[in-house]
């Protein structure tokens, strides 16, 4: 479940002082939910980079005796089939990773897209667009999620990221349309717009910056929400096809029954992995918010 | 008031019909013919009998006329409450089978739902501004939003049904039980059903203890909760008030959240084999029952609409500003 945290109250005002960047990194570093957050991303960033490379063998390869306890020889034992679960865990962190960002872009991008187009323009565009985000907001995103990618012969990470970023981009538009709408009829709005400044200037010149903080925290959140999307329809059954995923993982461990066979080892470390990732990120969007927004810092 | 039920009422017609398309549409769509592979898959000896196959499969999906007449025919079977017959429980009609499991389905979602509703908006407001418990139980709280359900399905599983043994881990209740109105029977469906709605419980709880945490504290610096504090009021009014206000976009969050909700019991119930929904839609997939897959999508959008207008109706109640058409209603 995300957190809608930041569709309140989030400040926009203008504030260009030059040192306002400095005194942010200087509240960044401070915050202890912000820098703990950012810690635990990149220690498990770095294992999804380099955990590859210390196993000698591929995620799907059959290449121990099968059902062993965690060892020195595999870190995370076997699974039923004697397939390294250590070896499975660092490729899926890399899928996760990849879905978490290619997913939450793709999001962002079209939501953005959307939520501009209509907040900065107004009338009938914004009319229809506020209509077909309606729309798509009352679809349950994991059905057409089902729906789409049963029917689909080869599945990837890409295609689910693709998937994903197609149907949850509704309530970043919905956000981004209502914050465009309170700036829109700011004095450096109109002055630019008097001066002739392209609509796409406009907005990305001069509307989006002040936005600039709530946008990537916009982004933080949907990373987190595509991670946990493409876990559950790993899960059910309709994961990647090639290649190894961690809600795979929990799918694999669960067909096979390492639940009555006692082999935790198969099914603790890609939760672990899902929950720390997405988890970090929401306590750094947290700390985020609370770098941004002066009244939510702690006394 | 009348102008924003119409409106509400127009983009769930709307949704529905988009809902019905994409489902007319994505098997047309999809590379591959899914009649061939059918035939393929039921791997017939002789080709006159694969050719008789093809011939049936073909007729039934309605493939043999233009594709907007198929359209029309899809509607009007739709409207019959004909959803065609499920291939994993053949020949039962696909209708019946969700019918079956939808109120395992809702026997767990609307009592996790409310519960967690109201215990999440309950304890994230009282732990706002505490610093003891905002700085020690929200941190519990944002990792089990963070928790896929399945996993913490999966855990409470393992930790409570095999390792403590206390709970049974699969069935809607005991196999060696035929469905009877007897105290042994509703004993074991209890006993069935705590698990996974534990599960769903607690991650939902996660995320609205966080989000009322979070709006409470702005609600606590809005200059009305400033005024109401230099006249003197008591704390404990001051937060009464700022719980209302905050509830409000709760109730907002309960809509937009419904989606994920659902796919959070989907996954329980599949960790649990529990026979709902998500059982269904894994055997679907399972034994590739497009139409038993097709029919449970749909349950799902019809299900996810009338929980919105229900929300819809609860937010009027709620908030005053819908009903005097001053605005507000942003749900």
């Amino acid at each position: 479940m995300t957190v809608p945290s930041v569709d309140q109250g989030v400040d926009t005002k203008v504030d260009r002082v030059p040192g306002a960047r400095r005194e942010a990194l200087y509240f960044a570093l401070r915050n202890k939910k912000l820098v703990g957050g950012l810690t635990v991303v990149l220690l498990f960033l770095v294992l999804a980079v380099v955990g590859p490379m210390l196993t000698a063998h591929g995620p799907r390869e059959y290449v121990g005796p099968p059902m062993q306890p965690p060892s020195s020889e595999y870190w995370f034992g076997t699974t039923t089939f004697g397939q390294d679960v250590f070896a499975q865990f660092v490729y899926g962190l890399r899928a996760t990773f990849r879905v978490g960002i290619l997913g939450g872009g793709l999001t962002a991008i079209i939501g953005m897209f959307v939520g501009f187009t209509a907040g900065y323009r107004g009338g009938l565009v914004d009319e229809t667009l506020n209509m077909i985000t309606n729309v798509v907001l009352v679809l349950p995103v994991l059905a057409v999620l089902l729906i789409i990618s049963a029917y689909l012969r080869v599945r990837s990470v890409e295609v689910q990221a693709l998937i994903i970023g197609l149907f949850s981009w509704p309530w970043v538009a919905r956000a981004i349309r209502a914050q465009t709408f309170s700036l829109r009829s700011r004095d450096f709005v109109d002055l630019a717009r008097l001066s002739g400044v392209p609509t796409r200037r406009i907005i990305f010149g001069e509307i989006a910056p002040n936005m600039a903080s709530y946008l990537f925290m916009v982004f933080i959140l949907l990373f987190g929400g595509a991670v946990l999307f493409a876990a559950t329809l790993d899960f059910i059954g309709l994961g990647p096809t090639e290649g190894i995923s961690l809600g795979l993982m929990l799918n694999n461990s669960v067909k096979w029954s390492a639940l009555q066979l006692g082999m935790s080892w198969w099914f603790i470390p890609p939760g672990i992995g899902i929950t720390a990732i997405v988890g970090a990120f929401y306590i750094m969007n947290v700390g985020l918010d609370e770098v941004f927004n002066p009244k939510l810092r702690e006394m | 008031m009348r102008r924003y039920f119409g409106r509400k009422f127009l983009i769930y017609a709307l949704t529905f019909f988009v809902a019905v398309t994409i489902n007319f549409m994505i098997p047309r769509l999809m590379p591959g013919d899914p009649v061939r592979s059918m035939v393929a898959r039921a791997g017939m000896q002789t080709p006159e009998a694969a050719a008789t196959m093809q011939e049936y499969y073909t007729r039934i999906f309605g493939l043999d006329v233009p594709i907007w007449q198929q359209y029309l025919n899809f509607w009007a079977a739709l409207l019959r409450g004909d959803l065609g017959i499920s291939i994993w429980l053949f020949p039962q009609p696909v209708t019946g089978v969700i019918m079956r499991a939808v109120p395992y389905t809702l026997a767990l979602l609307i009592p996790a739902i409310l519960l967690s509703w109201f215990a999440g908006n309950k304890f994230g407001a009282f732990a706002a501004r505490r610093k003891w418990l905002d700085n020690t139980i929200l941190p519990v709280g944002y990792v089990l939003t963070a928790t896929p359900y399945m996993w913490l399905a999966i855990l409470l599983a393992w930790a409570l049904g095999i390792i403590a043994g206390i709970f049974p881990i699969a069935g809607g209740y005991s196999f060696s039980l035929a469905p009877t109105l007897s105290w042994t029977f509703v004993g074991s469906l209890l006993a069935h059903w705590f698990l996974p709605f534990v599960s769903l419980f607690l991650v939902f709880f996660g995320g609205w203890a966080i989000g009322m945490r979070n709006m409470i504290i702005y609600e606590l610096e809005a200059d009305y909760s400033h005024y109401l504090q230099a006249l003197g009021a008591p704390q404990r009014l001051v937060r009464k008030y700022a719980f209302r206000n905050a509830a409000l976009p709760q109730i907002t969050g309960l809509a937009l959240q419904l989606g994920v909700i659902v796919a959070g019991a989907v996954v329980t119930e599949i960790v649990f084999s529990y026979p709902g929904l998500g059982h269904l839609i894994l055997k679907a997939i399972e034994n590739q029952d497009f139409f038993l897959l097709q029919g449970a999508f749909l349950f799902i959008v019809i299900g996810v609409l009338l929980a919105n207008f229900i929300i819809d109706i609860v937010y009027v109640l709620v908030d005053p500003r819908t009903r005097t058409g001053m605005g507000g209603g942003s749900a």
